[in-house]
Protein backbone atom coordinates (compact mmCIF):
# COMPACT_ATOMS: atom_id res chain seq x y z
CA UNK A 1 0.00 0.00 0.00
CA UNK A 2 2.73 2.38 -0.66
CA UNK A 3 1.03 5.71 -1.52
CA UNK A 4 1.98 9.16 -2.46
CA UNK A 5 -0.15 10.27 0.37
CA UNK A 6 2.60 8.98 3.28
CA UNK A 7 2.93 12.39 4.69
CA UNK A 8 0.57 14.21 7.81
CA UNK A 9 -0.54 16.97 5.81
CA UNK A 10 -0.46 17.77 1.94
CA UNK A 11 2.35 19.36 0.47
CA UNK A 12 1.88 23.06 -0.92
CA UNK A 13 3.42 20.83 -3.58
CA UNK A 14 0.31 18.93 -3.95
CA UNK A 15 -2.27 21.19 -4.26
CA UNK A 16 -2.79 22.40 -7.70
CA UNK A 17 -2.20 26.68 -7.87
CA UNK A 18 -5.46 28.42 -8.89
CA UNK A 19 -4.10 29.69 -11.90
CA UNK A 20 -3.22 26.61 -13.47
CA UNK A 21 -6.83 25.47 -12.04
CA UNK A 22 -8.14 28.26 -13.92
CA UNK A 23 -6.02 27.96 -16.78
CA UNK A 24 -7.76 24.24 -17.33
CA UNK A 25 -11.12 25.53 -16.35
CA UNK A 26 -10.16 28.15 -19.48
CA UNK A 27 -9.32 25.43 -21.42
CA UNK A 28 -12.41 23.47 -21.15
CA UNK A 29 -14.42 26.35 -22.07
CA UNK A 30 -12.48 27.27 -24.85
CA UNK A 31 -12.93 23.94 -26.37
CA UNK A 32 -16.70 24.03 -25.74
CA UNK A 33 -16.36 21.91 -23.54
CA UNK A 34 -17.69 23.13 -20.27
CA UNK A 35 -21.05 21.58 -20.29
CA UNK A 36 -20.04 18.39 -20.73
CA UNK A 37 -18.97 16.59 -17.62
CA UNK A 38 -22.76 17.09 -16.69
CA UNK A 39 -23.28 14.31 -19.39
CA UNK A 40 -21.54 11.80 -17.24
CA UNK A 41 -23.06 13.11 -14.11
CA UNK A 42 -19.56 14.07 -13.02
CA UNK A 43 -19.11 16.48 -10.33
CA UNK A 44 -16.41 18.92 -10.11
CA UNK A 45 -14.44 20.04 -7.45
CA UNK A 46 -16.11 22.19 -4.80
CA UNK A 47 -15.21 25.71 -6.20
CA UNK A 48 -13.68 28.25 -3.52
CA UNK A 49 -16.12 30.11 -2.04
CA UNK A 50 -17.75 26.20 -0.81
CA UNK A 51 -14.59 25.62 1.31
CA UNK A 52 -15.33 25.52 4.63
CA UNK A 53 -13.52 24.71 8.31
CA UNK A 54 -9.82 24.52 7.80
CA UNK A 55 -8.93 26.86 10.73
CA UNK A 56 -6.11 25.22 12.66
CA UNK A 57 -6.41 23.65 15.95
CA UNK A 58 -4.42 23.19 19.06
CA UNK A 59 -4.09 19.54 20.16
CA UNK A 60 -2.01 16.27 21.81
CA UNK A 61 -0.61 14.47 18.69
CA UNK A 62 -0.57 10.64 19.26
CA UNK A 63 -2.93 8.43 20.99
CA UNK A 64 -2.67 4.46 21.94
CA UNK A 65 -5.58 4.37 19.39
CA UNK A 66 -3.98 5.58 16.19
CA UNK A 67 -3.51 3.22 13.48
CA UNK A 68 -0.44 3.51 11.05
CA UNK A 69 -2.72 2.66 8.03
CA UNK A 70 -2.17 5.61 5.22
CA UNK A 71 -4.57 8.02 5.55
CA UNK A 72 -7.26 8.96 2.96
CA UNK A 73 -6.24 12.89 1.50
CA UNK A 74 -8.29 15.65 3.47
CA UNK A 75 -9.32 16.33 -0.76
CA UNK A 76 -10.42 12.74 -0.87
CA UNK A 77 -12.73 13.29 2.79
CA UNK A 78 -14.17 16.24 2.20
CA UNK A 79 -15.27 15.45 -1.58
CA UNK A 80 -17.01 12.20 -0.90
CA UNK A 81 -19.56 11.80 1.66
CA UNK A 82 -22.73 10.92 2.85
CA UNK A 83 -24.66 13.63 4.86
CA UNK A 84 -28.27 13.42 2.92
CA UNK A 85 -29.23 16.86 4.53
CA UNK A 86 -27.77 18.15 1.91
CA UNK A 87 -28.58 15.18 -0.91
CA UNK A 88 -27.50 12.18 -1.62
CA UNK A 89 -24.99 12.27 -4.39
CA UNK A 90 -21.43 11.57 -2.65
CA UNK A 91 -20.42 14.90 -4.13
CA UNK A 92 -23.86 17.06 -3.17
CA UNK A 93 -22.35 17.99 0.73
CA UNK A 94 -19.04 19.07 -0.95
CA UNK A 95 -21.06 21.36 -2.97
CA UNK A 96 -23.40 22.45 -0.99
CA UNK A 97 -23.22 21.89 2.88
CA UNK A 98 -21.52 25.46 3.01
CA UNK A 99 -25.21 27.11 3.15
CA UNK A 100 -25.34 25.73 7.11
CA UNK A 101 -24.17 27.99 9.33
CA UNK A 102 -21.99 26.75 12.07
CA UNK A 103 -21.62 29.94 14.01
CA UNK A 104 -23.49 30.34 16.70
CA UNK A 105 -23.72 26.82 17.39
CA UNK A 106 -24.62 24.96 21.18
CA UNK A 107 -25.68 21.38 21.77
CA UNK A 108 -28.23 21.20 24.06
CA UNK A 109 -27.64 17.72 26.79
CA UNK A 110 -30.93 16.60 28.13
CA UNK A 111 -32.62 13.96 29.88
CA UNK A 112 -31.08 11.94 32.56
CA UNK A 113 -28.22 14.26 34.13
CA UNK A 114 -28.11 16.15 37.11
CA UNK A 115 -27.37 19.17 35.33
CA UNK A 116 -29.01 19.59 31.68
CA UNK A 117 -27.92 22.70 29.71
CA UNK A 118 -26.33 23.85 26.95
CA UNK A 119 -22.57 24.10 25.97
CA UNK A 120 -21.80 26.49 23.46
CA UNK A 121 -19.22 25.79 20.74
CA UNK A 122 -16.61 27.62 21.87
CA UNK A 123 -16.52 26.13 25.42
CA UNK A 124 -16.40 22.83 23.26
CA UNK A 125 -13.42 23.65 21.35
CA UNK A 126 -11.82 25.26 24.26
CA UNK A 127 -13.17 23.30 27.48
CA UNK A 128 -11.61 20.09 26.59
CA UNK A 129 -8.12 18.51 25.46
CA UNK A 130 -8.10 17.92 21.99
CA UNK A 131 -5.95 14.86 20.52
CA UNK A 132 -5.18 13.33 17.28
CA UNK A 133 -6.64 10.13 16.39
CA UNK A 134 -6.32 8.05 13.67
CA UNK A 135 -9.30 6.12 12.72
CA UNK A 136 -10.54 3.41 10.46
CA UNK A 137 -13.70 4.84 8.98
CA UNK A 138 -15.78 1.52 7.56
CA UNK A 139 -19.14 2.50 5.63
CA UNK A 140 -21.98 0.45 5.33
CA UNK A 141 -21.81 0.66 1.80
CA UNK A 142 -18.65 -1.54 2.03
CA UNK A 143 -15.81 1.46 1.67
CA UNK A 144 -13.82 2.68 4.09
CA UNK A 145 -10.94 5.51 4.98
CA UNK A 146 -8.54 5.95 7.19
CA UNK A 147 -8.94 9.70 8.82
CA UNK A 148 -6.87 11.65 11.72
CA UNK A 149 -9.64 12.90 13.70
CA UNK A 150 -8.91 16.16 15.81
CA UNK A 151 -11.23 15.69 19.30
CA UNK A 152 -11.93 14.65 22.63
CA UNK A 153 -13.67 11.42 24.33
CA UNK A 154 -17.55 12.07 24.50
CA UNK A 155 -17.08 10.40 28.19
CA UNK A 156 -15.63 14.05 29.37
CA UNK A 157 -18.66 15.78 27.52
CA UNK A 158 -20.78 13.22 29.42
CA UNK A 159 -19.92 13.82 32.69
CA UNK A 160 -19.86 17.44 32.67
CA UNK A 161 -23.48 17.43 32.72
CA UNK A 162 -23.62 14.12 35.57
CA UNK A 163 -25.69 11.33 34.18
CA UNK A 164 -28.14 9.91 36.37
CA UNK A 165 -27.84 6.43 37.46
CA UNK A 166 -30.99 6.07 35.02
CA UNK A 167 -28.67 7.07 31.99
CA UNK A 168 -28.36 3.78 29.96
CA UNK A 169 -28.55 5.26 26.29
CA UNK A 170 -27.60 8.56 24.44
CA UNK A 171 -29.41 9.94 21.79
CA UNK A 172 -28.20 12.33 18.97
CA UNK A 173 -29.65 14.77 16.92
CA UNK A 174 -28.61 15.99 13.72
CA UNK A 175 -29.20 20.32 12.94
CA UNK A 176 -32.36 20.07 10.76
CA UNK A 177 -32.30 23.22 9.40
CA UNK A 178 -34.29 22.89 5.74
CA UNK A 179 -33.30 26.73 4.90
CA UNK A 180 -29.49 25.42 4.66
CA UNK A 181 -30.13 21.75 4.02
CA UNK A 182 -31.59 21.34 0.21
CA UNK A 183 -31.44 17.05 1.09
CA UNK A 184 -34.48 17.88 3.69
CA UNK A 185 -36.61 19.54 1.44
CA UNK A 186 -36.69 16.84 -0.99
CA UNK A 187 -40.16 15.26 -1.34
CA UNK A 188 -39.21 12.09 -2.47
CA UNK A 189 -36.52 11.44 0.61
CA UNK A 190 -37.97 8.92 3.33
CA UNK A 191 -35.81 9.97 6.22
CA UNK A 192 -37.92 11.65 8.55
CA UNK A 193 -35.41 14.92 10.08
CA UNK A 194 -33.76 15.31 12.10
CA UNK A 195 -31.17 12.76 11.40
CA UNK A 196 -31.30 10.81 14.67
CA UNK A 197 -28.58 8.77 16.43
CA UNK A 198 -27.94 6.52 19.69
CA UNK A 199 -25.43 4.84 21.69
CA UNK A 200 -25.42 2.31 25.03
CA UNK A 201 -24.10 4.31 27.63
CA UNK A 202 -21.22 2.09 28.15
CA UNK A 203 -20.82 2.59 24.19
CA UNK A 204 -20.94 6.29 24.31
CA UNK A 205 -18.67 6.10 27.13
CA UNK A 206 -16.05 3.71 25.50
CA UNK A 207 -12.21 6.04 25.41
CA UNK A 208 -12.79 5.35 21.67
CA UNK A 209 -15.57 6.75 21.21
CA UNK A 210 -15.00 10.49 20.11
CA UNK A 211 -16.87 14.04 19.28
CA UNK A 212 -14.69 15.26 16.70
CA UNK A 213 -14.34 19.20 15.99
CA UNK A 214 -11.56 18.65 13.24
CA UNK A 215 -9.54 16.24 11.39
CA UNK A 216 -6.04 17.28 9.85
CA UNK A 217 -5.07 19.31 12.36
CA UNK A 218 -7.72 22.11 11.55
CA UNK A 219 -11.86 22.32 12.04
CA UNK A 220 -14.24 19.98 9.72
CA UNK A 221 -15.62 21.33 6.24
CA UNK A 222 -19.22 21.66 7.03
CA UNK A 223 -19.61 18.28 5.19
CA UNK A 224 -17.79 16.01 7.45
CA UNK A 225 -20.33 17.43 10.11
CA UNK A 226 -18.97 20.30 11.48
CA UNK A 227 -18.39 21.95 13.97
CA UNK A 228 -18.75 18.89 15.84
CA UNK A 229 -19.64 15.32 15.16
CA UNK A 230 -19.75 12.34 16.55
CA UNK A 231 -17.20 9.20 15.28
CA UNK A 232 -17.49 5.40 16.66
CA UNK A 233 -15.03 3.75 14.53
CA UNK A 234 -16.21 0.13 15.64
CA UNK A 235 -19.62 0.89 13.53
CA UNK A 236 -20.64 1.53 10.17
CA UNK A 237 -19.90 5.10 9.13
CA UNK A 238 -23.91 6.42 9.87
CA UNK A 239 -23.31 5.82 13.99
CA UNK A 240 -21.51 8.52 13.39
CA UNK A 241 -23.77 11.54 13.58
CA UNK A 242 -22.88 14.89 11.92
CA UNK A 243 -23.73 18.60 13.10
CA UNK A 244 -24.88 17.57 16.12
CA UNK A 245 -27.37 20.31 18.09
CA UNK A 246 -28.77 17.54 20.83
CA UNK A 247 -27.44 15.14 22.91
CA UNK A 248 -30.41 13.22 25.09
CA UNK A 249 -29.69 10.91 27.94
CA UNK A 250 -32.26 8.00 28.23
CA UNK A 251 -33.46 4.98 30.13
CA UNK A 252 -35.03 3.61 26.67
CA UNK A 253 -33.14 2.82 23.71
CA UNK A 254 -33.92 5.61 21.66
CA UNK A 255 -34.71 4.90 17.68
CA UNK A 256 -32.38 5.97 15.25
CA UNK A 257 -33.04 6.95 11.52
CA UNK A 258 -31.80 4.19 9.48
CA UNK A 259 -33.35 1.66 11.95
CA UNK A 260 -36.90 3.91 11.58
CA UNK A 261 -36.61 3.64 8.12
CA UNK A 262 -35.77 0.26 7.67
CA UNK A 263 -35.28 -1.95 10.64
CA UNK A 264 -34.06 -5.24 8.69
CA UNK A 265 -31.07 -3.57 6.72
CA UNK A 266 -29.74 -1.42 9.73
CA UNK A 267 -29.99 -2.06 13.39
CA UNK A 268 -29.53 0.23 16.80
CA UNK A 269 -26.03 -1.58 17.15
CA UNK A 270 -24.78 -1.25 13.53
CA UNK A 271 -21.26 -2.91 14.66
CA UNK A 272 -19.19 -3.71 11.92
CA UNK A 273 -19.32 -7.39 11.30
CA UNK A 274 -17.97 -9.48 8.26
CA UNK A 275 -20.08 -12.23 8.93
CA UNK A 276 -23.61 -10.26 8.92
CA UNK A 277 -23.96 -9.09 5.47
CA UNK A 278 -26.84 -6.37 4.61
CA UNK A 279 -29.51 -7.78 2.81
CA UNK A 280 -28.77 -6.24 -0.58
CA UNK A 281 -24.97 -6.71 -0.51
CA UNK A 282 -21.68 -8.43 1.48
CA UNK A 283 -19.85 -6.92 4.09
CA UNK A 284 -17.08 -9.06 4.36
CA UNK A 285 -14.99 -7.00 1.94
CA UNK A 286 -14.39 -3.30 1.55
CA UNK A 287 -12.95 -1.00 -0.74
CA UNK A 288 -10.22 1.68 1.22
CA UNK A 289 -10.71 4.72 -0.26
CA UNK A 290 -8.49 6.22 -2.55
CA UNK A 291 -8.47 3.61 -5.20
CA UNK A 292 -8.04 3.74 -9.51
CA UNK A 293 -9.52 1.81 -11.62
CA UNK A 294 -6.71 -0.76 -11.80
CA UNK A 295 -7.15 -1.40 -8.30
CA UNK A 296 -9.98 -1.03 -6.32
CA UNK A 297 -7.70 -1.64 -2.70
CA UNK A 298 -10.55 -4.49 -1.97
CA UNK A 299 -9.22 -5.81 1.44
CA UNK A 300 -11.28 -8.06 4.16
CA UNK A 301 -13.14 -6.37 6.49
CA UNK A 302 -12.40 -7.24 10.04
CA UNK A 303 -14.78 -7.75 12.71
CA UNK A 304 -15.61 -4.48 14.81
CA UNK A 305 -13.77 -2.80 11.87
CA UNK A 306 -10.06 -4.27 13.82
CA UNK A 307 -11.01 -2.44 16.98
CA UNK A 308 -12.02 -5.70 18.50
CA UNK A 309 -9.23 -6.36 21.19
CA UNK A 310 -10.52 -2.50 23.01
CA UNK A 311 -14.66 -3.23 22.41
CA UNK A 312 -15.25 -7.28 21.88
CA UNK A 313 -16.16 -6.94 25.84
CA UNK A 314 -19.01 -4.79 24.90
CA UNK A 315 -21.06 -7.17 23.38
CA UNK A 316 -20.57 -9.98 25.16
CA UNK A 317 -22.92 -13.05 25.63
CA UNK A 318 -24.71 -11.09 22.85
CA UNK A 319 -25.60 -12.61 19.41
CA UNK A 320 -24.27 -10.70 17.07
CA UNK A 321 -26.40 -11.63 14.41
CA UNK A 322 -29.63 -11.15 16.02
CA UNK A 323 -28.45 -7.99 17.49
CA UNK A 324 -26.93 -6.13 13.83
CA UNK B 1 -33.82 12.78 -43.02
CA UNK B 2 -30.36 14.39 -44.35
CA UNK B 3 -27.83 12.18 -44.60
CA UNK B 4 -26.00 13.46 -41.61
CA UNK B 5 -28.38 12.82 -38.89
CA UNK B 6 -27.77 9.19 -38.37
CA UNK B 7 -23.88 9.73 -38.48
CA UNK B 8 -23.71 12.69 -36.27
CA UNK B 9 -26.88 10.19 -33.64
CA UNK B 10 -23.96 8.04 -33.32
CA UNK B 11 -21.22 10.16 -33.05
CA UNK B 12 -22.99 11.82 -30.13
CA UNK B 13 -24.34 8.73 -28.55
CA UNK B 14 -20.51 8.16 -27.48
CA UNK B 15 -19.92 11.19 -25.85
CA UNK B 16 -21.16 9.97 -22.32
CA UNK B 17 -18.26 7.59 -22.76
CA UNK B 18 -15.49 9.43 -24.48
CA UNK B 19 -16.26 11.88 -21.64
CA UNK B 20 -16.19 9.43 -18.88
CA UNK B 21 -12.75 8.19 -20.57
CA UNK B 22 -11.58 11.53 -19.98
CA UNK B 23 -12.58 12.13 -16.68
CA UNK B 24 -10.81 8.64 -16.05
CA UNK B 25 -7.71 9.24 -17.44
CA UNK B 26 -7.50 12.33 -16.17
CA UNK B 27 -8.01 11.22 -12.54
CA UNK B 28 -11.08 13.29 -12.31
CA UNK B 29 -13.81 10.46 -10.87
CA UNK B 30 -12.92 11.12 -7.06
CA UNK B 31 -11.85 8.55 -4.34
CA UNK B 32 -13.74 5.71 -5.51
CA UNK B 33 -13.86 5.86 -9.17
CA UNK B 34 -15.34 2.16 -10.02
CA UNK B 35 -18.37 3.43 -8.28
CA UNK B 36 -18.86 6.56 -10.26
CA UNK B 37 -18.61 4.20 -13.42
CA UNK B 38 -20.97 1.76 -12.57
CA UNK B 39 -23.44 4.66 -10.86
CA UNK B 40 -22.55 6.49 -14.87
CA UNK B 41 -22.78 3.68 -17.20
CA UNK B 42 -25.89 2.26 -15.71
CA UNK B 43 -27.68 5.95 -15.59
CA UNK B 44 -26.43 6.41 -19.40
CA UNK B 45 -27.68 2.75 -20.45
CA UNK B 46 -31.46 3.89 -18.51
CA UNK B 47 -31.44 7.05 -20.32
CA UNK B 48 -30.79 5.39 -23.81
CA UNK B 49 -33.30 2.80 -23.22
CA UNK B 50 -36.05 5.79 -22.80
CA UNK B 51 -34.71 7.17 -25.82
CA UNK B 52 -35.21 4.13 -27.94
CA UNK B 53 -38.69 3.49 -26.28
CA UNK B 54 -39.93 6.84 -27.22
CA UNK B 55 -38.92 7.03 -30.67
CA UNK B 56 -42.39 4.84 -31.79
CA UNK B 57 -44.67 7.61 -29.89
CA UNK B 58 -42.41 9.94 -31.45
CA UNK B 59 -43.34 8.96 -34.94
CA UNK B 60 -47.04 9.04 -34.53
CA UNK B 61 -47.10 11.95 -32.88
CA UNK B 62 -44.69 13.73 -35.38
CA UNK B 63 -46.08 11.67 -38.29
CA UNK B 64 -42.30 11.60 -39.58
CA UNK B 65 -40.33 8.59 -40.01
CA UNK B 66 -37.14 9.65 -38.61
CA UNK B 67 -37.57 8.77 -35.28
CA UNK B 68 -38.49 4.59 -36.99
CA UNK B 69 -34.89 4.79 -38.54
CA UNK B 70 -32.69 5.94 -35.21
CA UNK B 71 -34.16 3.32 -33.14
CA UNK B 72 -31.99 0.24 -33.82
CA UNK B 73 -29.05 2.54 -33.22
CA UNK B 74 -30.51 4.37 -29.82
CA UNK B 75 -31.75 0.20 -28.48
CA UNK B 76 -27.77 -0.80 -29.88
CA UNK B 77 -26.31 1.62 -27.71
CA UNK B 78 -28.73 0.95 -24.90
CA UNK B 79 -27.18 -2.52 -24.86
CA UNK B 80 -23.78 -1.11 -25.58
CA UNK B 81 -23.91 1.16 -22.10
CA UNK B 82 -25.61 -1.74 -20.55
CA UNK B 83 -22.60 -3.84 -21.13
CA UNK B 84 -20.06 -1.11 -20.18
CA UNK B 85 -21.93 -1.46 -17.32
CA UNK B 86 -21.81 -5.14 -16.36
CA UNK B 87 -18.17 -5.65 -17.31
CA UNK B 88 -17.16 -2.64 -15.06
CA UNK B 89 -19.13 -4.66 -12.30
CA UNK B 90 -16.98 -7.86 -13.10
CA UNK B 91 -13.78 -6.31 -13.42
CA UNK B 92 -14.42 -3.68 -10.36
CA UNK B 93 -16.39 -5.64 -8.38
CA UNK B 94 -15.84 -9.35 -8.77
CA UNK B 95 -12.39 -9.95 -9.90
CA UNK B 96 -14.04 -11.90 -12.49
CA UNK B 97 -14.14 -14.27 -9.88
CA UNK B 98 -17.10 -17.43 -10.22
CA UNK B 99 -17.82 -18.25 -6.54
CA UNK B 100 -18.12 -13.45 -6.13
CA UNK B 101 -20.38 -13.80 -8.85
CA UNK B 102 -22.92 -16.81 -7.73
CA UNK B 103 -22.68 -15.10 -4.21
CA UNK B 104 -23.69 -12.09 -5.78
CA UNK B 105 -26.81 -13.17 -8.24
CA UNK B 106 -27.93 -16.00 -5.54
CA UNK B 107 -27.76 -13.47 -2.72
CA UNK B 108 -28.58 -10.34 -4.30
CA UNK B 109 -31.76 -9.68 -5.71
CA UNK B 110 -30.95 -6.49 -7.42
CA UNK B 111 -28.06 -7.89 -9.31
CA UNK B 112 -29.87 -11.10 -10.52
CA UNK B 113 -32.77 -8.48 -11.80
CA UNK B 114 -29.91 -6.28 -13.59
CA UNK B 115 -28.67 -8.95 -15.06
CA UNK B 116 -32.27 -10.59 -16.39
CA UNK B 117 -32.57 -7.02 -17.99
CA UNK B 118 -29.06 -7.21 -19.99
CA UNK B 119 -30.01 -11.29 -20.62
CA UNK B 120 -33.49 -9.79 -21.92
CA UNK B 121 -31.52 -7.15 -24.18
CA UNK B 122 -28.96 -9.82 -25.61
CA UNK B 123 -31.31 -11.55 -28.06
CA UNK B 124 -32.67 -8.10 -29.75
CA UNK B 125 -29.24 -7.18 -30.12
CA UNK B 126 -28.74 -10.48 -31.94
CA UNK B 127 -31.84 -9.81 -34.12
CA UNK B 128 -31.47 -6.16 -34.66
CA UNK B 129 -29.60 -6.65 -38.24
CA UNK B 130 -32.07 -6.10 -41.09
CA UNK B 131 -31.57 -9.48 -42.11
CA UNK B 132 -32.63 -11.28 -39.22
CA UNK B 133 -35.64 -9.12 -38.90
CA UNK B 134 -36.60 -10.30 -42.40
CA UNK B 135 -35.79 -13.85 -41.51
CA UNK B 136 -37.85 -13.97 -38.14
CA UNK B 137 -40.94 -11.91 -39.93
CA UNK B 138 -43.71 -11.79 -37.62
CA UNK B 139 -42.10 -13.38 -34.85
CA UNK B 140 -39.23 -10.42 -34.75
CA UNK B 141 -42.13 -7.86 -33.52
CA UNK B 142 -43.30 -10.68 -31.02
CA UNK B 143 -39.23 -10.99 -29.63
CA UNK B 144 -38.99 -6.87 -29.58
CA UNK B 145 -41.78 -6.63 -27.06
CA UNK B 146 -39.01 -8.01 -24.64
CA UNK B 147 -38.09 -4.53 -24.27
CA UNK B 148 -40.79 -3.79 -22.25
CA UNK B 149 -39.71 -6.58 -19.52
CA UNK B 150 -36.28 -5.46 -19.86
CA UNK B 151 -37.35 -2.15 -19.05
CA UNK B 152 -39.39 -3.37 -15.88
CA UNK B 153 -36.14 -5.30 -14.91
CA UNK B 154 -34.00 -2.37 -15.50
CA UNK B 155 -36.57 -0.22 -12.98
CA UNK B 156 -36.84 -2.39 -10.41
CA UNK B 157 -33.05 -2.81 -10.30
CA UNK B 158 -32.59 0.49 -10.09
CA UNK B 159 -35.11 1.06 -7.01
CA UNK B 160 -33.91 -1.82 -5.57
CA UNK B 161 -30.59 -0.13 -5.20
CA UNK B 162 -31.83 2.94 -3.59
CA UNK B 163 -31.19 3.88 -0.17
CA UNK B 164 -33.29 6.60 0.99
CA UNK B 165 -34.44 9.16 -1.77
CA UNK B 166 -36.19 7.05 -4.30
CA UNK B 167 -36.84 10.31 -6.35
CA UNK B 168 -34.48 9.53 -9.08
CA UNK B 169 -35.45 6.12 -9.43
CA UNK B 170 -39.23 7.07 -9.42
CA UNK B 171 -38.36 8.88 -12.16
CA UNK B 172 -36.98 6.70 -14.57
CA UNK B 173 -39.78 4.12 -13.58
CA UNK B 174 -42.35 6.69 -14.60
CA UNK B 175 -41.24 7.68 -17.37
CA UNK B 176 -40.51 4.09 -18.49
CA UNK B 177 -44.28 2.67 -17.31
CA UNK B 178 -45.83 5.54 -19.12
CA UNK B 179 -43.45 4.78 -22.71
CA UNK B 180 -44.66 0.90 -21.80
CA UNK B 181 -48.29 1.86 -21.05
CA UNK B 182 -49.04 3.70 -23.91
CA UNK B 183 -47.68 1.05 -26.54
CA UNK B 184 -49.56 -1.53 -24.56
CA UNK B 185 -53.08 1.18 -25.05
CA UNK B 186 -52.20 1.38 -28.62
CA UNK B 187 -51.86 -2.46 -29.18
CA UNK B 188 -55.53 -3.27 -27.29
CA UNK B 189 -57.55 -0.87 -28.74
CA UNK B 190 -58.83 -2.00 -31.88
CA UNK B 191 -58.33 -0.19 -34.70
CA UNK B 192 -55.07 1.52 -33.97
CA UNK B 193 -52.69 -1.22 -34.95
CA UNK B 194 -51.96 0.11 -38.57
CA UNK B 195 -50.84 3.14 -36.97
CA UNK B 196 -48.56 1.77 -34.54
CA UNK B 197 -47.02 -0.66 -36.36
CA UNK B 198 -43.27 -0.33 -37.00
Amino acid sequence: MARRYSIPQIASSEITPEPVYLKRRHFLQVAGLAALPALVGHSSQSAASNVTGGTPLTFNPGSDFNTAETRTPLEDISSYCNFYEFGTDKGDPAKYAHQMTTDPWAIEVSGEVAKPGKLNLEDIVSGFDLEERIYRLRCVEAWSMVVPWVGFPLADLLQRFEPTSDAKYVAFETLHRPSEMRGTRSFTSIIPWPYREGLRMDEAMHPLTLLSVGMYGKTLPNQNGAPVRLVVPWKYGFKSIKSIVKIHLTSKQPATSWQTINSREYGFYSNVNPGVDHPRWSQSRERRLPNTLFDQNWMETQLFNGYQDQVAGLYKGMDLKRNY
Amino acid sequence: MPKWVKPGVFVLCLLPLCFLGYAAASNDLGPDPAERVMHITGEWALRFLVLTLLMSPLRQWTGKSWPLKLRRMLGLYTFFYACVHLVSFGQFFLGWTPELLLEELAERPYIAVGFTAWLLMLPLAITSTKGMQRRLGRNWRRLHRLVYVAAAAASLHLLWISRSDIGEALIYTLVLATLVLWRARAAILPGREGQTRA
